[in-house]
């Protein structure tokens, strides 16, 4: 059973969540994530340890609230408990000094960024952080990786925070400006984004790392569900990833098989809809 | 001895037949297939054991399981000396008694079968064991060990390290399992499905340990959350016993599609987070009226027959040689077949063919034949030109095995591994770094309960003598 220290809103249904889990905290990697079941009966889900204090035994968790699953973990209160998480998980995050780097975010990849941007900054690189979300309020933690970066820039789709546009734009500026191109370039979000920044550096040949967000169940190889095409070979993202070269990733294939469960993540959806209407109803 | 029929009068009963539920109402439930003997049923099969002086029967058994001895007692319908005999060998006999392949062990060797059929070991093992979990009340209590002070880590909690930790605990010893998923049991809890390992017999046998002072701590992936060198430095002895949970891809075009399983993804959405065995499960399963599945051992009659049971309507084996090479059980092939599976036999997979929107639509075969006998003696099937065919198919179910999976050893680089990526150990069990000892899969490549359970039982004496070193 692992504590809830604390639950807070950051944004339209994303939470910082802080656990007790000394082990973890101790043994954790930038980069690297774990596998979360709130209780008997549960799925089994991915979520990137955020952050980790060794010294207090805690780890930080960014949830978005996106289905049945995220959902019920983030309803869990403070002195509340999850029943199972185990890490941490994947291969952690490559650091050197590179140099100038850009660091890309788009929604709840903003959010698995963040210990990435941290580790980049302690290994003394120049940062761009490039965040974007539909609008203003859906962009988080700004002000936690504006000190870690040198520039930290914003796009919304709607313009109503930083630039209009997605977050490619501000992106294909520094690359088109031999002062600010980056020597490489770090991106976490939904399957598109990650695929068109990827399209964008492979052409300057500037070394792009993504983090993959496949499905997953048991998280240490052993059932081969999150599986992803990278180059010729076909990668296992929990213990390969999940962070692979993005100029080998095929995207394609990993955003259809994204989609397996649609039908069925569709009707648990609408079922803990209906239980939050009717809570708000009583 | 209970000697009270003659030998002719044993010759002369007939081997039992295990009640089960009929296939056409098992195919729709997870419920397990054999019933279990009654007691008259049992106490007449005991009988119809000759007491045999060379004992062959207890040398086709991986532990040398006192057969006769049991038997014995059975038949003299002495349950609780039954039950103790059998503890002392075995510690998982409701489960060895459930999924031996007994036909090539310790019912091979029985002289019974060589006229006519051999005493149903596997049957009345099971028996007594049920027996003792009903009744636990009657049964000798385990004698409480002093404590040594010496602490044990054991690195899985499958078989063999089910088995290690019972033996560790029964001498003295502190013994901590740790297990990597959030539940114990390992291929017994995730693999093996309810129809034929009732999850709470697990549960009982866990519980057993507990008894005996053994800590389970789930949810630490050693390797990951702990390394074997922290283990070294906080217990005086390790035993690792982590399995062989790493699926081989089939490497043909195709695999990646959405409705493309293999085998542990399959078996463990259902058994282990129960997706389609119960209504409150969270974890979705796809379910098709077609489902092909490659492979022709245990592994693929489990997937199969739990497709059936999803509803598939043609639930399909495809092998690429022939039934009599098929490693799977021969109870298991029996069940499957009644159950509706259908055995598409000298086939091999070529690729799996798409729909336009990506989904599975069919599985590209060639048809075999038999060549001449290979290394291991079994006839290699060799492709027939021009006989390539589209097997029509929803899901595609990978089931051709597993081998070791290097995140634990990946991370202790002074284990020493053969090139298939397994610990090497010497006869006792020990591995290049000393105090760790090591059995079961992860050893021997995907092999049998008993033998993971051999390998913890050998290798916990061999711990005990280290400890006392
Ligand atoms: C390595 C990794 C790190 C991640 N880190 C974070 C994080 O820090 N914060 C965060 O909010 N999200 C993270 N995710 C995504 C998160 O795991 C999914 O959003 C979550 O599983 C959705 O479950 P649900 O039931 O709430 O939604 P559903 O309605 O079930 O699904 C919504 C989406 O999530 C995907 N998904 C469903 N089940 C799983 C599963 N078992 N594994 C992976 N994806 C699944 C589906 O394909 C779908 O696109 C991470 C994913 C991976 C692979
Ligand atoms: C579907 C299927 C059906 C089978 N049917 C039969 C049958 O009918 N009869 C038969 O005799 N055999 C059968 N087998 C084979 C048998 O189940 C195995 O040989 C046996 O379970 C091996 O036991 P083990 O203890 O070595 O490993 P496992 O049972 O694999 O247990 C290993 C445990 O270690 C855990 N683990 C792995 N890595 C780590 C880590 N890094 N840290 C902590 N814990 C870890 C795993 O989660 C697991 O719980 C079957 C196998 C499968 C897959
Ligand atoms: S443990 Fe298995 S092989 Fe040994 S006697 Fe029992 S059923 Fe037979
Ligand atoms: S070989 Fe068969 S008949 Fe003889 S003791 Fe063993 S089980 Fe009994
Ligand atoms: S999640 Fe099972 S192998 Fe990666």
């Amino acid at each position: 059973m692992f504590e809830v220290l604390s639950n807070e809103i950051l944004a339209e249904n994303l939470h910082r969540m802080v656990l007790v889990a000394p082990r973890i905290a101790r043994a954790r990697k930038a980069g690297q994530f774990v596998m979360v079941r709130l209780a008997q009966g549960e799925e089994r889900i991915p979520l990137t340890i955020g952050d980790a204090d060794p010294e207090a035994g805690t780890i930080t968790l960014f949830i978005q609230a996106i289905g049945a699953s995220t959902r019920k973990i983030v309803d869990t209160p403070v002195g509340g408990f999850i029943r199972d998480v185990a890490g941490p998980l994947g291969k952690e995050t490559h650091i050197t000094n590179w140099g100038r780097v850009a660091c890309v975010g788009g929604g709840v990849g903003t959010a698995v960024l963040f210990p990435l941007v941290k580790a980049l900054a302690e290994a003394g690189n120049e940062i761009t952080t490039i965040i974007g979300g539909r609008s203003g309020r859906y962009i988080i933690l700004a002000d936690e990786l504006g000190p870690l970066s040198k520039n930290l820039l914003i796009a919304t789709e709607d313009g109503s925070l930083g630039t209009k546009g997605f977050v490619t734009g501000p992106l294909a500026e520094m690359l088109a400006d031999p002062q600010r191109a980056p020597r490489a370039v770090f991106a976490v979000g939904p399957v598109p984004m990650m695929k068109a920044v990827a399209n964008m550096t492979r052409e300057p040949g500037i070394e792009t790392i993504v983090s993959l967000n496949p499905i997953m169940i048991d998280g240490t190889g052993m059932c081969g569900g999150c599986r992803v095409q990278v180059g010729k070979e076909t990668k296992f993202a929990c213990v390969d990833g999940p962070e692979f070269d993005a100029h080998l990733v095929d995207f394609d294939g990993l955003s259809d098989r994204l989609t397996s469960y649609r039908k069925e993540e569709a009707v648990r959806h609408a079922a803990t809809d209906c239980k939050l209407v009717k809570e708000v109803a009583k | 001895m209970s000697n009270k029929l003659s030998p002719k009068e044993r010759m002369a009963i007939e081997r039992v037949h295990m009640p089960e539920l009929p296939a056409d109402v098992r195919n729709k439930n997870f419920e397990e297939v054999n019933l279990g003997l009654n007691s008259g049923q049992a106490r007449k099969e005991a009988e119809r054991c000759l007491q045999c002086k060379n004992r062959n029967c207890v040398a086709g058994c991986p532990v040398g399981v006192s057969i006769p001895e049991f038997i014995d007692a059975l038949a003299c319908e002495d349950l609780p000396r039954a039950a103790q005999i059998l503890r002392g060998d075995n510690a998982l006999p409701a489960v060895c008694g459930r999924v031996c392949p007994q036909e090539t062990q310790c019912e091979a060797l029985c002289v019974r079968g060589l006229k006519g059929e051999a005493v149903a070991i596997g049957y009345l093992e099971r028996y007594v064991a049920d027996w003792a979990m009903q009744h636990p009340d009657q049964l000798l209590p385990d004698a409480k060990p002093e404590p040594t002070g010496k602490s044990v880590a054991v690195v899985g909690c499958g078989p063999a390290g089910l088995t290690a930790a019972g033996e560790l605990a029964r001498q003295g010893h502190k013994v901590t399992i740790f297990e990597a998923l959030h539940d114990t049991g390992g291929v017994l809890r995730y693999g093996i499905p309810e129809f034929r390992l009732p999850k709470d017999i697990i549960d009982r046998e866990v519980s057993v340990l507990s008894a005996l002072g053994v800590t389970i701590e789930c949810n630490v992936i050693i390797g990951k959350t702990l390394t074997i060198s922290e283990l070294s430095d906080d217990f005086d002895a390790v035993f690792i016993a982590n399995g062989a949970g790493l699926p081989t891809m089939l490497n043909i075009a195709g695999e990646n599609l959405k409705g493309v399983y293999a085998a542990n993804e399959f078996l463990t959405r259902v058994n282990l987070m129960e997706a389609g065995r119960r209504e409150d499960s969270s974890t979705p399963i796809l379910k098709r009226s077609e489902v092909a599945v490659i492979g022709g051992g245990n592994t693929a009659m489990d997937c199969v027959r739990t497709a059936r049971r999803l509803g598939a309507e043609r639930a399909m084996i495809v092998y690429r040689r022939g039934e009599a090479e098929m490693p799977a059980r021969v109870e298991e092939i029996k069940h499957a077949k009644e159950e509706g599976v259908e055995f598409i036999m000298l086939t091999a997979p070529l690729a799996i063919v798409a729909t336009e929107d990506g989904w599975v639509s069919a599985l590209r075969c060639q048809k075999m034949e038999l060549g001449p006998a290979d290394d291991s003696g079994r006839r290699r099937p060799q492709p027939i030109v021009g006989s390539e065919f589209d097997l029509p198919a929803g899901i595609v179910i990978n089931a051709v095995g597993t081998s070791a999976n290097p995140l634990l050893t990946a991370t202790a680089p002074n284990l020493s591994l053969n090139k298939w990526g397994n610990i090497v150990t010497n006869e006792e069990g020990e591995t290049s770094i000393a105090g760790v000892f090591a059995g079961g899969d992860i050893v021997r490549g995907g092999a049998t309960v008993i033998l993971a359970m051999g390998d913890g039982k050998r290798a916990a004496a061999a711990i005990n003598d280290y400890l006392k070193r």
